[in-house]
């Protein structure tokens, strides 16, 4: 019996497989999706997220590019004008830094300055894993903040596809961050026909006593956290935000309506982090069903550093989040 | 002429010293022992050595992801660069960089980078300030070809060429960023025909010739110290295996590998010149690489001694305090 649910596991798609079965399937629907980026056509990615797609679609539809992230984002946006719909593939979103102009003030504006859509999907991998300081930003609430710009941060493979479904829908740019300790784990996926709305949360475990409200990663540590709170009988309800532009703020609500002990986490830096905007927000609305302050739980305030430990210890571990459910439950 | 035979045989070994650092890291981080793995730079020494030979220890260098071989040749020792591979507190920058970030400030290793193409503007900027101090001194910025690619390579040379600053932007040219062959992606092709358009020196050179590299740099250092500007040498060289550890990709051929393995390697080939020049025997060429081996055994034994990082160093050094940030 277990054995043949371990063949089912691994019979199902990885979180970056999800992405290239969305890919595909939006590519065959609409022609003028194209994708752009380095590393895309041997190797499939750096994550082999595009893996097989320019054998599939041909090297029209997957271009190699150069090293040259402004050029990269700024033949999306062109392009996205004129009537393409194209992924610019950035590979880690460290590497989005040197097109900065290119996304916050061109990508992001044009609608508004001009009336026009500029549908492009910007895909890159995020999130603290090895690598050092210049391969773990948290850059998610730069993009989040910048009027103009939608933001994914998906946490398993069935999110994944169908986000990035939507995504290739819709007249607009979107960052689309894929957390690099996520690209191998395997899930099920959503057919076709099935598009997962940015601005809704999952509810990844119903719980009595408390909830985590998170996204990407931190959604595997908040799940261990539960577990191990669970053993305790403590019953913690956890919320997969899933994109952090459109926020869906009546989960948010409902949430603290529904427990009034909440915690909110992260793996950005605390300080300017998008869970700060998240908690002040929820309590400003919601102020009266509070038991306590929502408490958040970051990044430190300093860059990542190569040492695989020292990387853990500067974001959310399972003990950290424990001590941050603690402490609503205390109030 | 007996110090031309010390000078030849020290860039012998400091390139044997860096393929067998490479060899050796290599196979530690197929055994899990690099945090994050590495770029190893065998193939390339001549380019790292050729360069740093025609410097004073006291010039600045920036460089890049792939600088093993720069960090080597500047002259750090093996043991601070093999602890910082395994990200121990006793590395080069703390174990905090591991194989990416191996610098020393304090002796003009300005930095490696995980931004390709980063290491040119860096080293540009000293180039300014070493000029607005009035000193006596260069900076070379290393590239890829890949890294050719970058707007910001680019700006920082134009930068360089519209001040005369004392720079040289040395291009690491292995044909090769990650799987991607550099004629697929460039433009025109030819780097310094680029740099020419750009109004400096620029010159494509044999990278598996130490003593080639070696006088261009210097004549382009002998410039800038005059007050020329800066000059752009593109070297033509080889990574013998992936872009990073473990990898095999499928996007060159064996052939093409052997070949340059095997009729254009830095070292064989400098090591044959000497030999036939009566500058080394065949024992002492032995004898030598026993020495390296010991020396690398020596910082593998460092690495693995060397304690981690505690982790209560994690908030320090992120600023200095003085503006009245608490830590
Ligand atoms: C700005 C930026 N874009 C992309 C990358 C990912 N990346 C790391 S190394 C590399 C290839 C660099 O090629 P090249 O400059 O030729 O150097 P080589 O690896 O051959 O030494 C790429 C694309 C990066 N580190 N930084
Ligand atoms: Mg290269």
């Amino acid at each position: 019996m277990s054995t043949q649910t371990e063949t089912t596991r691994n019979t199902l798609p990885s979180y970056s497989e999800a992405f290239q079965q969305g890919v595909r399937e939006e590519m065959y629907r609409n022609e003028s999706i194209f994708i752009l980026g380095t590393d895309l056509i041997e190797r499939g990615g750096h994550f082999a997220q595009v893996r097989g797609i320019a054998q599939e679609f041909g090297l029209e539809r997957v271009k190699d590019s150069p090293i040259s992230e402004a050029a990269m984002v700024a033949s999306g946006i062109g392009a996205g004008m004129y009537g393409c719909h194209p992924i610019i593939d950035l590979n880690f979103i460290d590497f989005s830094l040197g097109a900065m102009d290119e996304i916050i003030n061109q990508a992001a504006k044009i609608r508004f300055m001009f009336g026009k859509p500029v549908p492009l999907v910007i895909r890159a991998t995020s999130g603290v894993a090895l690598g050092g300081a210049h391969h773990c930003n948290s850059l998610e609430v730069l993009f989040a903040h910048t009027p103009g710009l939608s933001v994914a941060v998906p946490s398993r493979a069935y999110d994944v596809k169908g986000l990035i479904k939507t995504a290739l829908r819709a007249p607009d740019p979107v960052i689309f961050l894929m957390h690099k300790k996520l690209s191998g784990v395997r899930g099920e996926v959503g057919d076709e026909n099935v598009l997962i709305p940015f601005g809704s949360a999952h509810t990844v475990q119903s719980g009595k006593d408390a909830a985590i409200i998170t996204y990407g990663y931190t959604v595997v540590t908040a799940q261990k956290a539960a577990a191990k709170l669970a053993e305790s009988g403590v019953s913690i309800e956890i919320i997969d935000l899933r994109t952090l532009y459109p926020l869906d703020e009546d989960a948010i609500n409902e949430t603290v309506k529904k427990f009034g002990r909440v915690v909110v986490a992260d793996e950005a830096p605390l300080y300017g982090s998008i869970t700060g905007d998240i908690a002040s927000t929820a309590t400003e609305e919601n102020f009266k069903y509070l038991k306590g302050p929502i408490v958040r739980v970051g990044g430190i305030r300093a860059p990542i550093s190569a040492h695989p430990q020292s990387a853990e210890a500067a974001i959310p571990t399972v003990e950290s989040m424990i001590n941050a459910v603690k402490k609503v439950l205390a109030y | 002429m007996s110090n031309d035979k010390e000078w030849k045989r020290k860039l012998l070994r400091d390139m044997v010293v860096i393929r067998t650092f490479e060899e050796t890291a290599d196979k530690l981080t197929l055994r899990g022992k690099v945090a994050g793995g590495m770029h190893n730079s065998s193939g390339q020494e001549a380019v790292a050595v050729g360069t740093m030979s025609a410097l004073d220890p006291k010039d600045v260098i920036a460089t890049t992801h792939r600088s093993h071989h720069h960090t080597l040749a500047k002259g750090m020792d093996p043991k601070l660069v093999m602890a910082e591979l395994f990200a121990k507190a006793t590395g080069c920058s703390k174990g905090r960089g591991a194989s990416m970030h191996l610098a020393d400030v304090d002796n003009g290793n300005f930095g490696g980078n995980g931004i390709v193409g980063a290491g040119v503007g860096i080293a540009m900027g000293a180039a300014m300030g070493i000029k607005q101090l009035g000193h006596k001194k260069v900076s070379v910025g290393f590239v890829g070809d890949g890294g050719m690619n970058t707007g910001r390579t680019w700006e920082a040379i134009n930068m360089a060429v519209v001040n005369k600053l004392p720079f040289i932007c040395l291009v690491d040219n292995n044909q090769y960023a990650v799987e991607t062959f550099i004629d697929r992606v460039t433009g025109g092709r030819d780097i310094a025909k680029r740099g020419a358009g750009f109004g400096l020196p620029s010159f494509t050179i044999d990278g598996q010739d130490v003593l080639k590299v070696n006088r261009y740099v210097k004549e382009a250092r002998d410039r800038a110290l005059a007050g020329e500007g800066p000059t752009l040498i593109n070297a033509l060289t080889y990574r013998y295996y992936g872009h990073n550890v473990g990898e095999k990709g499928q996007y060159r051929t064996q052939e093409e590998i052997a070949d340059w393995r095997d009729n254009r390697d830095p070292i064989d080939r400098f090591s044959a010149q000497l030999i036939s020049e009566g500058l080394l025997s065949q024992d002492e060429y032995v004898a030598l690489h026993a020495e390296v081996t010991a020396q690398i055994n020596a910082a593998v034994e460092f690495a693995e001694q060397s304690p981690y990082p505690d982790l209560s160093t994690i908030y320090e050094d992120v600023d200095s305090g003085l503006l009245g940030a608490k830590s």
